[in-house]
């Protein structure tokens, strides 16, 4: 069968599961709605959260980024894994004790104030929505690369699809089908891995393959292509580019941003006690580590496979992939001293191919001639990555507006049914604007994403870890940091990525030498962090202290016993 | 009823648990994945060079391990204090 029928197939069969999931876990009250009742297990929820977590960027962008750059990738794998240790440590088990459906409601009850409440909702409707247009165009780009349907044609059959069980089933729904979708994604990406590991060093498990020796060669693969990089010009592949400082910087604001990012904390929720958060966070990573931990072995496999076919190879002997590749736009061949040879090497100026990340993930299982359900799988797992991710911002966005903003700060009156069917609107409504995102896109995939760490390391992780570790912090103190954090964010990235106030995109270059400490817009997200710790800190301390009766509440935060089942009040 | 004593003995037990946590956190990740990479990049552990293996798979596993580590510790101090009652 052709790739397109198998990928007709596999991709027809999981939308039927998760469409089936939503018509059997339809949520009937606004509790099911928001956190799937509280009593979700803590397998089914670190199951969840992983699926949640890895996005369109994990599954499809992450494994090229670090092909391409080498060591200099280590920031994704140690930023996006490392933060789960924060969440587990610093914020899981408080906000589940604290027990409500929404990280807003969380800093509108600590700060006593719905002036916090409302910025914390502002903050997460920014990173929710800068988040949830990358997933989106994930969508599109898997749809229209494997079933050669239009892009935009492709985010509108991912509209349908996320509107049915996420505007259905609430968080219930996403909650099963997630486990489901993180099912189908590990799958996806661990098979043809596993194939290309056995064939490259004849040892099954990526992890170790990756340090392994080559078949029939005496020479570790480490070895072999830090070898072919220097030879064509690269870095060595172990050594990067980056300087150490913007490293650290990446890092620690991925680590920061994704223990901050309201789609990850509310999972936390669901489940039913302290004890039962912690352990889904541990849980929750490990299944993460397991795709985090394969991806630098792909990128490996794929980098040394990809110069040993292209380089200085004949364009007219290219196989077939080559050219399918070529007419979608992600490999790009000029013959420039026309001796008919491909001739890829560091210098840009004499370099022939332009290869896109993403074609590590997408086209490395035709690259190492693997059977072609194995490619439809690695669609299907895309498809499930982007989704799953989508579906959980979506339930951010929709209870930010149904509960914090009208339930809790226009209407307390409302009735619970009400409520839920104002949620539902606003998740449809939030669909529809996600679509139009992808659709038009802001930006490629990763770039966006990566932005929107920065924004949640600079607005909520502090205003959390301040709320819970430290009684003396106050509103005054919690709202002027998340409004600095986010400013600041803002206004870097406004003047180092987007070129705002100096002429534009095409001046973004030339401003890099001007960068604080020399630290990139992705990496910003740490300095903007602790310039919220600083200013929340001195602040608090010219201002009043906090009621008696948030104290206590924060003292009851820190002890896990008395778990009441979260409520609306 | 739970003194406040208890509480603050808890609380403190769990402070000192973070801390010692999370400085094995920073040293694997930051440490021997970012500031000493070139150092560590000397020695070779099956065919890796140690600080790039600590910075794309090492550290990575260290988390997880201490995730769990902290579960335990955290579930038999519950246990210790009797705060494991809902």
């Amino acid at each position: 069968m052709s790739v397109q029928t198998w990928t007709y197939i596999i991709v027809g069969l999981t939308f039927a599961l998760y469409i089936a999931i939503a018509v059997w876990s339809r949520a009937s009250s606004t509790k099911e709605f928001y956190i799937a009742g509280g009593n979700v297990s803590p397998l089914a929820n670190g199951m969840a959260t992983a699926a949640d977590w890895m996005s369109a960027a994990s599954f499809i962008s992450m494994a090229g980024i670090i092909s391409f750059s080498g060591y200099d990738g280590s920031v994704y794998l140690m930023g996006w894994t490392g933060g789960y240790v924060l969440l587990a440590l610093l914020l899981a088990p408080y906000l589940r004790k604290f027990g409500k459906f929404t990280v807003s409601d969380f800093i509108g009850d600590r700060y006593y104030s719905n002036s916090a409440r409302l910025v914390a909702i502002i903050c997460a409707l920014i990173i929710s929505f800068t988040y949830i247009a990358g997933q989106m165009r994930g969508v599109g780009v898997v749809f229209s690369r494997f079933l050669e349907v239009d892009i935009n044609t492709g985010v509108i059959i991912g509209i349908v699809i996320v509107l049915f069980y996420a505007v259905l089933g609430g968080m219930k729904g996403i909650t099963y089908t997630q486990v489901a979708q993180y099912c189908i994604l590990i799958f996806a990406f661990m098979v043809p891995v596993i194939f290309i590991s056995i064939q490259i060093t004849g040892n099954p498990i990526p992890q170790l393959g990756m340090g392994d020796t080559v078949i029939n060669e005496n020479i570790y693969l480490i070895d072999k292509l830090n070898g072919l990089s220097t030879e064509l010009g690269f870095t060595e592949y172990t050594k990067g580019n980056k300087p150490m400082i913007d490293i650290f910087a990446i890092t620690l604001a991925l680590m920061v941003g994704t223990a901050g990012l309201p789609h990850v904390i509310v999972r936390f929720f669901t489940v039913k006690k302290v004890k039962d958060a912690r352990k889904s966070a541990g849980l929750a990573l490990l299944f993460i580590a397991i795709l985090y931990t394969t991806a630098p072995a792909l990128a490996i496999f794929a980098r040394t496979n990809l110069i040993e076919i292209v380089s200085n190879k004949e364009y007219a002997s290219m196989p077939n992939w080559f050219t399918k590749w070529e007419n979608t736009g992600l490999l790009h061949f000029e013959d420039k001293n026309n001796d008919g040879k491909i001739n890829y090497v560091a210098d840009k100026s004499i370099n022939e191919l332009t290869i896109d990340n993403d074609i590590i993930v997408l086209a490395n299982p035709e690259i190492s001639k693997l059977p072609n359900w194995i490619i439809a799988l690695v669609a299907a797992g895309a498809l499930a990555a982007a989704l799953s991710t989508a579906a959980g911002l979506l339930l951010v966005i929709s209870a930010s507006i149904s509960h914090d903003l009208i339930k809790k700060m226009i209407n307390p009156n409302l009735s619970e049914k009400k409520e839920l069917w104002i949620a539902r609107i606003s998740a449809a409504v939030a669909v529809i604007i996600a679509g139009y995102f992808g659709v038009n896109p802001p930006g490629f995939v990763a770039a966006v994403v990566a932005l929107a760490f920065g924004f949640a390391a600079a607005s909520f992780f502090p205003a959390i870890v301040l709320g819970v570790f430290y009684k003396r912090m106050n509103k005054e103190g919690a709202i002027a940091g998340m409004i600095t954090g986010m400013l600041l964010m803002l206004y870097y990235v406004l003047k180092f990525k987007f070129g705002v106030f100096d002429g534009g995109e095409v001046s973004v270059v030339e401003l890099k030498s001007q960068w604080w400490f020399g630290i990139s817009p992705e990496g910003f997200g740490s300095i903007a962090m602790l310039c919220n710790f600083v200013v929340a800190l001195i602040t608090s301390k010219f201002t009043k202290e906090p009621p008696i009766e948030v104290q206590e509440l924060v003292e009851n935060i820190r002890i896990p016993s008395g778990v009441k089942e979260a409520s609306v009040h | 009823m739970i003194n406040q004593e208890l509480k603050t003995k808890y609380w403190n037990q769990n402070l000192k648990y973070l801390q010692i946590l999370l400085l094995i956190w920073f040293i694997v990740s930051f440490g021997a994945g970012i500031l000493f990479v070139d150092f560590l990049n000397n020695f070779n552990l099956f065919g890796f060079p140690l600080g790039f293996w600590f910075a794309q798979q090492g550290s990575i596993y260290v988390f997880v391990i201490l995730i769990f580590i902290y579960v335990r510790l955290m579930n038999n101090l519950d246990k210790k204090y009797n705060f494991d009652k809902d």
